[in-house]
């Protein structure tokens, strides 16, 4: 199976990153773009074929490493 | 005085920060990432600067799970006192030793000139010898300084006088640098024995370079 991992900043967090590819597409002329966020994605293979063990092992990696909750929110893809 | 100064691959302000306590008269150890202990009668544990393993992930994020975090949390646990200078804040905040966490400079740049600071609370084990309000020039040197911490946090470590630097201006006016949450340069703890700040006290120790209030704040930790 494979996990796809996709870390943000939190909302209400500044994404200085976000913000300045947005700056550069108003710059470029891209119209009505109200807001660019720049996360990380991360594909995790797993060698095992159980979906629920798979999720649960992929949201404590997020927990303790992938992710800091601090500032980050993550979502988890199993396929 | 002992001080222990960690050492990860990427780490590169160890030498320096060696010196400094040396220096000051202090006698030092480096210790390696995969050590499991920490040398014993040691007074001081140093995170120092550098891109311990090359930033790869989020700075610091990797390295506190060395086998050494595990020592160092145990010693700062006991009440030992820890100092994490630049990418050793960075690790310390990671390990959930200090609160808050450091992300992207706002205006996205390497920051690297001298900077005042403004001495916001001195209650503590490491900036006991330096008066609140004072204005010290220290170096800075980060892409990852921009501290964050939620509005209840701010406030709990606000009460507790855990904010122990700002960046300022030479009056002690606090200035933007890096788009820190209220230009927060430098933290402590709860229990104070452990102090996180991203300028680096190790790199102002000559009047001739720029800046000896490096020393003043490293007198500071002697006990």
């Amino acid at each position: 199976m494979t996990a796809v991992v996709n870390v943000f900043l939190k909302d209400g967090v500044l994404d200085p990153q976000g913000k300045a590819a947005h700056h550069a597409l108003d710059s470029l002329g891209f119209a009505g773009i109200e807001d660019v966020r720049i996360g990380k994605q991360i594909i995790i293979k797993l060698d095992t074929t159980d979906k629920a063990k798979a999720e649960s092992e992929v949201k404590e990696m997020c927990e303790t490493l992938l992710a800091n909750t601090v500032i980050e929110d993550y979502t988890i893809e199993i396929n | 005085m002992k001080v222990a100064v960690l050492r990860f691959p990427g780490t590169n302000c160890e030498f320096d920060t060696q010196y400094a306590f040396e220096k000051l008269g202090h006698t030092t150890e480096l210790v390696w990432h995969e050590d499991t202990a920490l040398p014993s009668d040691i007074d001081l544990v140093v995170v120092p600067g550098g891109f311990s393993y090359g930033d790869y992930l989020r700075s610091g994020s990797i390295a506190r799970f060395s086998p050494v975090m595990k020592a160092v949390t145990t010693y700062a646990n006991d009440g030992g006192k820890v100092l994490g200078i630049c990418n050793g804040f960075q690790i310390l905040t990671e390990a959930g030793l200090l609160p808050g966490a450091l992300k992207r400079n706002n205006n996205l740049h390497f920051i690297s000139k001298h900077q005042n600071l403004c001495v916001i609370n001195n209650d503590n084990a490491f900036l006991n010898k330096c008066n609140k309000g004072e204005v010290l020039n220290i170096p800075i040197a980060h892409a990852d300084g921009n501290y964050y911490i939620d509005d209840a946090g701010l406030k709990e470590i606000e009460a507790n006088g855990q904010i122990l630097l700002r960046y300022s201006d030479e009056k002690g006016k606090s200035v933007v640098i890096n788009g820190s949450v209220t230009s927060i340069a430098g933290v402590c703890n709860k229990a104070k024995n452990i102090f996180g700040l991203m300028p680096h006290p190790e790199r102002a120790l000559e009047a001739i370079l720029g800046s000896e209030d490096g020393i003043r704040m490293l007198k500071g930790f002697e006990v």
